[in-house]
């Protein structure tokens, strides 16, 4: 069993911050596909559309067949542990410096008429000697490339504590947290969420100290939590902000959006635009330049490393909604810029998250029907991305809805939502 | 299956090896160059007596068998390159015998040779094959150690295999080498000591992995009346056999290609498992050994722990493996690796051994296995030689 994660000591002040070191990152074009799944939280293998043949590792055609008809599809994951070792010695620095490393062959289950593949697997150390039987998740690594881990079977207590599951995810636990808005429902629901996750230390971004909204004093008051001045569209507030708490933050929480609903025609001038842009996209940049090069630094620090940067989008990123065109049009901005700060950050092991949800029921949703994701199930999907290793969420029906839509074809979607359907 | 045609009248001789080292400040073509020039001087050919060449190389890119013969000053009219580990020294013996027996070259150089730079064993890893970079080298398996031990931690528990017995094969091949001039392991090794030794990974331990290093190795095939005429002692090619990526579906690799053919290597050669005199097996790492002694016909499926119990495994002893050292004591020379029993076992035959030679060795085999690949050694291959007189 997994031993409890016990609280990490006080950081050494004298001694170096080292280096983030990442496991080896080159894969063949073909086995992008395995990140694409893992990204999502989903296991998917290609399997051939011709004969039914799993396959592993990827390839260009099936190797019973020879069909190029291979779909990535997605996998139960069950199989046997039938070989297993522990590495005492590494080639690479990422490894070496987190030796001893568990490794193992998983059977996969046979589902049709073709015998399944042996994966060489990541071995949770709660699985058994083998043979034994586990359950194998695609999750992204340090370096934002899939990789497989072999589960036990069942889950076992302290679980997520065990040191290679905790290297393929970002969970909060004993982590410190900066909420950069805490005084939204989203924000107080976040907050909530993080301390709940296992986070001791949460610094909550308060903008505007004048205005009481209800609730944000129940936050203030928590023992987990310190408040920080923090106004995004204020860039010598987010430098202080940064100076001040920067060097400390593991998981960074963008929660500070502006959101309207009117249509291009709905509201006449830039006025709202430029406010919605001023937050959701040069807000989120001014953070990106003042907290992301310091977290990039830490992104192998001890135990306690920082290891995430979570941005709230919203489905409206990927397709307008022309019912909230200007705010759907400063999601896709930072959707885009968000795409850009992942591209940086995966060199120092610094996760992006990036939550896609439908319509929040929040203030400005109010004329919406829903279903509509409540900020606490939204807080709910930012903590389960970070336990659970995926990179892009989307929380709700509307959200899934769409994003099938949107993968299927995008101009179909266009039309779609041009017709009010 | 059609019946094979045999090698009569083709011969192996001119075994050449250069000295290994663990680091070498040279190129490859150096390597192979100190190969070429042995074979001429022991041969007393002219390069351009060499109108075949079959090449491998690890450590060659951007070159191939073209840039050798181009950096060499051959002129070859059949070349072949075959990037294939572990069974080169086989299956280029094999080629080069088809092509002078169809006149398509008279005498064919095989050549093996690669250098060993600071960090070039881990850059080969990092590339070694697509499956590799995909699927392997990215969880930190430190190159073949993970793999092999897989192997061996499957074997173990299912054949009941005890480190003390790839121990005692390890303390063997030790003791070979220490009468072979070329070994780069000079220290005796006591089983003591090989239990003793720190694991990289389990249940692989020190002893069990080859070093790699820079070396290469050459002989040439050539028609027996040519091999007489230059006055040149020769051994025969009984048989040979080639396989790869066999047994797919074996969740863990616990036999080999061998399994398929060797009945047809034996019935080729007219002979039987126990004709043998010596076996120059692929030793890295000595599970691969126990699997040669079943699926080459020494014992069954399962029986090769207790066959290595039941046997003194030294040149001297009642089964005699690797009989200069085999890799684990020699070394890894990248490609050359896979040329080492081949060429040993052309001394054996010839009555040129470096070291002890084996005592009235008349016939050896030969077993090649190649390219860890993902999660198992996708070739195999072995030959049996005979001495020429």
């Amino acid at each position: 069993m997994a031993k409890p994660l016990t609280k990490p000591k006080r950081k050494n002040p004298v001694l170096r911050t080292r280096a983030p070191m990442l496991p080896p990152a080159p894969r063949s074009r073909i086995s992008l596909g395995l990140t694409s799944g893992a990204a999502r939280g989903a296991f998917e293998l290609q399997v051939c559309r011709d004969c039914g043949a799993v396959q592993y590792p990827p390839r260009e055609a099936c190797r019973e067949c020879l069909s190029d008809l291979l779909d990535w599809t997605p996998q139960r994951g069950t199989g046997e542990l039938v070989a297993h070792t522990t590495l005492r010695h590494a080639m690479e620095n990422y490894f070496r410096e987190r030796l001893p490393w568990r490794l193992g062959i998983v059977k996969l289950d046979r589902e049709g008429a073709n015998e399944a593949p042996s994966l060489i697997v990541h071995v949770h150390g709660d699985c058994g000697e083998p043979p034994c039987r586990v359950r194998v998740r695609a999750m992204l690594d340090r370096a934002g490339q899939a990789v497989l881990l072999a589960l036990p079977e069942k889950d076992t207590p302290h679980m997520s504590d065990d040191p290679q599951m905790r290297e393929l995810t970002c969970d909060p636990k004993f982590r410190k947290v900066f909420v950069t808005d805490g005084k939204s429902p989203v924000g107080q629901s976040v907050v909530k969420a993080m301390i709940a996750a296992g986070s001791d230390l949460v610094w909550v971004g308060e903008a505007a100290p004048w205005k009481k909204i209800p609730g944000f004093e129940e936050i203030r008051a928590l023992p987990e939590v310190t408040v920080v001045d923090l106004d995004v569209t204020n860039p010598d507030s987010v430098k202080r902000c940064a100076g001040q708490i920067g060097p400390k933050v593991d998981i960074l929480v963008n929660t500070a959006e502006q959101h309207r609903a009117y249509s291009v025609g709905s509201r006449y001038g830039t006025e709202n635009a430029r406010a919605e842009m001023e937050i959701n996209y040069f807000g989120l940049l001014r953070l990106a330049q003042e907290f992301g090069p310091v977290m990039m630094a830490r992104g192998g620090d001890t135990e306690t490393n920082a290891v995430a940067w979570v941005n709230i989008l919203s489905i409206f990123a990927l397709a307008n909604n022309p019912d909230q065109s200007t705010f759907s049009a400063s999601k896709a901005a930072a959707h885009s810029l968000a795409q850009a700060m992942r591209a940086g950050m995966h060199r120092s092991g610094v996760r992006v998250i990036n939550l896609y949800p439908g319509p929040l029921d929040v203030e400005w949703n109010q004329e919406l029907r829903p279903p509509k994701v409540t900020p606490a199930a939204l807080a709910r999907a930012i903590v389960g991305a970070l336990q659970g290793g995926a990179e892009d969420v989307y929380p709700g029906d509307v959200a899934k809805d769409w994003y099938e839509r949107w993968r299927t074809d995008p101009k179909v979607l266009e039309r779609e939502l041009a017709h009010g359907e | 299956m059609t019946r094979r045609a045999p090698y009569d009248g083709i011969v192996v001789t001119t075994p050449v090896s250069i000295p290994y080292v663990r680091f070498s400040t040279r190129g490859a073509h150096w390597w192979i160059g100190r190969a070429l020039a042995a074979l001429v001087r022991d041969s007393g050919l002219s390069k351009d007596r060499f109108d075949g060449v079959c090449a491998t190389s690890m450590s060659l890119a951007p070159d191939t068998a073209v840039g050798i013969v181009q950096h060499h000053g051959l002129t070859p009219r059949w070349l072949d390159y075959i990037p294939m580990g572990g069974v080169t020294g086989v299956v280029a013996m094999r080629r080069a015998a088809r092509a002078v027996q169809a006149g398509d070259a008279d005498i064919v150089a095989c050549v093996a040779g690669d250098t060993n730079h600071i960090d070039s064993f881990r850059q080969g890893l990092e590339n070694f094959s697509q499956f590799g970079k995909d699927a392997v080298y990215p969880i930190g398996t430190g190159g073949p150690n993970a793999s092999f031990a897989f192997l061996t931690d499957y074997y173990m528990r299912t054949y009941g295999a005890r480190r003390e017995d790839f121990g005692k094969m390890c303390v063997a091949q030790r003791e070979n080498a220490l009468a072979y001039p070329h070994a780069l392991f000079k220290a005796p090794l006591t089983l003591d000591r090989y239990m003793n030794a720190r694991p990289i990974a389990e249940p692989v331990h020190l002893f069990d992995c080859v070093m790699p290093c820079a070396g290469a190795e050459a002989y040439l095939v050539m028609r027996e009346a040519e091999a007489r005429d230059l006055g040149l002692s020769f051994g025969r090619i009984l048989g040979t056999i080639e396989r790869h990526n066999a047994y797919t579906d074996d969740p863990v690799q616990y036999r080999g290609g061998w399994a398929m053919d060797s009945g047809e290597l034996y019935g080729m050669a007219g002979i039987a498992p126990n004709d043998i005199d010596f076996f120059e097996t692929y030793d890295d790492y000595p599970v691969i050994n126990m699997l040669q002694f079943e699926d080459l016909g020494f014992c069954a499926k399962g029986e090769a722990p207790d066959f290595v119990r039941s046997h003194s495994l030294t040149t001297d002893g009642s089964f005699p493996i690797n009989t200069s050292g085999g890799q684990l004591s020699v070394g890894q020379a990248g490609g050359a690796g896979g040329f080492l029993g081949t060429v040993e076992a052309i001394r054996q035959v010839t009555g040129q051994a470096l070291g002890t030679p084996v005592p009235d060795a008349r016939i050896g085999l030969i077993g090649g296995y190649g390219m860890i690949s993902y999660d198992r050694g996708v070739c195999s291959a072995a030959a049996i030689l005979a001495a020429g007189d």
